[in-house]
């Protein structure tokens, strides 16, 4: 179970890691400093120089961006080199604002690919395995990132993309899928759908891994997957602005490496801008060491997350951070108390008579905020008797009073009512914007 | 055990879903005996006596909603002041509770007839047939 892509690189010693990452911080502050006329307005504002920038906590020095100055700078204002050095673009959705424009050079492709190649390995997948992306091809990375990543590894594609679910578990018989990478909430409806037709994922399929990411997802999530269809759920982690997907856990499942030769991470308290101690809660703030056409300065992704450097029991070095827990963009404010849809879903995971999907609805009725959680009811805890489901809304009610310290509303609705989402499940409807 | 088996039904307590459930039904032959609805707040529960249960139940399950059946008694009643107190009054007096009922008239056997929960079913048919209180099988239900 021990294999590594580049044992050399993931296996260094600590201080020649901190090393290499302390000549390539170097460069890319120079670099971005020559090519860039954003970059070069920023370090004036901040008073820094690239040749303030000599060790690896430095970095502290340098100004922040954020995906504001990425909208600011619509389309290409924070490329670093001209368009003929970029081979591919991707932009994202813009579900939140104007869309982002994030370029490649070839060598950023490599990069991209060598990461998912060193995180694929790490989970056990390697030639053999055929891997079945359900991830959105085009636009959006997660498709075409797995896709270089899996064959890079040697592995067999099956490019499905989103939808088409039917199809997805057909071939997945057919072929041999031995592994699954997409969103969790879409791998939920898939064995959904596969126990409609009469196929368990368990028996009936090859499925072994699942490569879940591009939406926060808990604990509880993992657990319910590989109980109910036997397979290994792994946390794969990146953005767009980062590349794409880029890291996973290893076959250890206990945090997400970070590749320290590709990317310096810090984890701040999105307050004060400061590092919070080891084991705390913060947001995740990214340097790239290795990405040219669309270099990041402590770019604040906004995840929140716990940074982990003690090297794993794998035997890799580099850092890991812990399920992301959220973003500092989806904490909902009710009532002036802070709630992430990630402790929702951990509430309600932990209570079996309820469905995996549920929807938090947010509405003012006069001066106060209302969160409504909409749940289904599974045909198991369905009895006939009235006083049951009361008891039932009663029970998550209270759950996640406990755990949020806020009330929440619960309602029971029917099985299949709540949209299920292909790609990003939309967990949260805030009315009050409007 | 004279017991036959009622569909209940979770449902939205929203415009639509009634219909939803009844052309299910309807498309599958499935005739509808009796019906009532128990809503509380946000939901509602249908309960239904119908010609076919396993028909009806396999239907409505494959339509996605969410389906269970339950123990009923069907208890004729007589069609004279008094019918169902008798009723009522038989159980009460053996502590066996009534969780909830409904009536319905036939009017080809021109019977009344009282689906009736209880928490006890066996015993609640014992202490009925010995009052000499008829209680319906399912195949009288479905001949009706």
């Amino acid at each position: 179970m021990f294999r590594y892509w580049n044992p050399h690189i993931e296996r260094m010693p600590l201080t020649d890691l901190e090393k290499l990452q302390e000549d390539r911080l170097r460069s890319v502050v120079r670099f971005v400093s020559a090519h860039s006329a954003f970059y070069r307005q920023r370090f004036a504002e901040a008073g820094v120089a690239p040749e303030d920038i000599t060790k690896l906590s430095d970095v502290a020095k340098l100004p922040f961006t954020t995906k504001l100055d990425l909208r600011n700078t619509y389309p290409t204002g924070m490329f670093c080199l001209p368009g003929d050095w970029v081979v591919r673009y991707h932009v994202s959705s813009g579900t939140t604002g104007k869309p982002t424009v994030v370029g490649y050079t070839q060598g950023d492709i490599d990069m991209w690919t060598d990461s998912l190649a060193r995180a694929l390995t790490s989970i056990g997948l390697g030639r053999g395995d055929v891997i079945q992306v359900g991830y959105g091809y085009g636009l959006f990375t997660g498709g075409l990132g797995l896709h270089y990543g899996a064959e890079k590894i040697g592995a067999t594609v099956l490019p499905m993309g989103t939808g088409n679910t039917e199809r997805q578990i057909e071939l997945m018989q057919d072929l041999g899928s031995t592994a699954i990478a997409c969103t969790p909430s879409y791998f939920l409806y898939i064995n959904e759908v596969a126990q409609q037709m009469g196929i368990s994922i368990r028996d009936d399929t090859k499925l072994k891994v699942g490569v879940f990411g591009a939406e926060p997802w808990s604990e509880e999530t993992r657990k319910r997957i590989e109980d109910a269809t036997g397979i290994k759920a792994y946390d794969i982690f990146g953005t767009s602005e980062m590349s794409g997907p880029l890291f996973t856990e290893c076959h250890l499942q206990n945090g997400i490496h970070i590749w320290a030769d590709y990317f310096l991470v810090e984890v701040l308290d999105p307050k004060t801008g400061e590092q919070v101690g080891e084991g705390e809660r913060g947001e995740l703030v990214v340097t790239t060491l290795d990405k040219w056409a669309f270099p990041l300065i402590r770019y604040r992704i906004g995840d929140l997350t716990i940074l982990n450097t003690a090297p794993c029991e794998c035997g890799r070095t580099h850092p890991r951070i812990m399920r992301i827990l959220g973003r500092t963009d989806d904490m909902l404010i009710i009532r002036g108390i802070n709630v992430f849809p990630s402790q929702v879903e951990s509430v309600l995971l932990r209570i079996p008579e309820i469905g995996e999907q549920y929807q938090i609805m947010v509405d003012r009725k006069g001066p106060l905020d209302v969160m409504t959680v909409k749940v289904e009811v599974t045909e198991q805890a369905f009895s006939d008797k009235i006083s049951d489901l009361m008891s039932l809304s009663n029970r998550v009610a209270k759950e996640l009073q406990k755990v949020l310290n806020v009330s929440a509303e619960v309602e029971l609705v029917e099985q299949g009512t709540i949209p299920r989402s292909v790609g990003k499940a939309q967990r949260v409807i805030d009315k009050r914007k409007v | 055990m004279v017991a036959i088996k009622q569909i209940s039904i979770f449902v939205e307590n929203k415009p639509g879903r009634m219909a939803r459930v009844a052309k299910t039904l309807s498309d599958a032959g499935v005739n509808i005996r009796a019906l009532t609805i128990a809503e509380a707040g946000d939901f509602g529960v249908i309960r239904m006596v119908v010609d076919d249960t396993e028909k009806g139940y396999q239907v409505l399950r494959e339509k996605g909603l969410t389906v269970s059946e339950t123990d009923v008694l069907a208890v004729e009643l007589k069609d004279v002041p008094g019918g169902l107190y008798e009723i009522a009054k038989t159980l009460g007096d053996h502590a066996i509770n009534m969780d909830y009922a409904y009536a319905f008239v036939t009017a080809k056997a021109e019977r009344a007839m009282l689906i009736l929960r209880v928490d006890d079913i066996k015993r609640a048919t014992e202490v009925l047939q010995a009052t000499g209180v008829r209680i319906a099988t399912r195949e009288e239900i479905q001949r009706l």
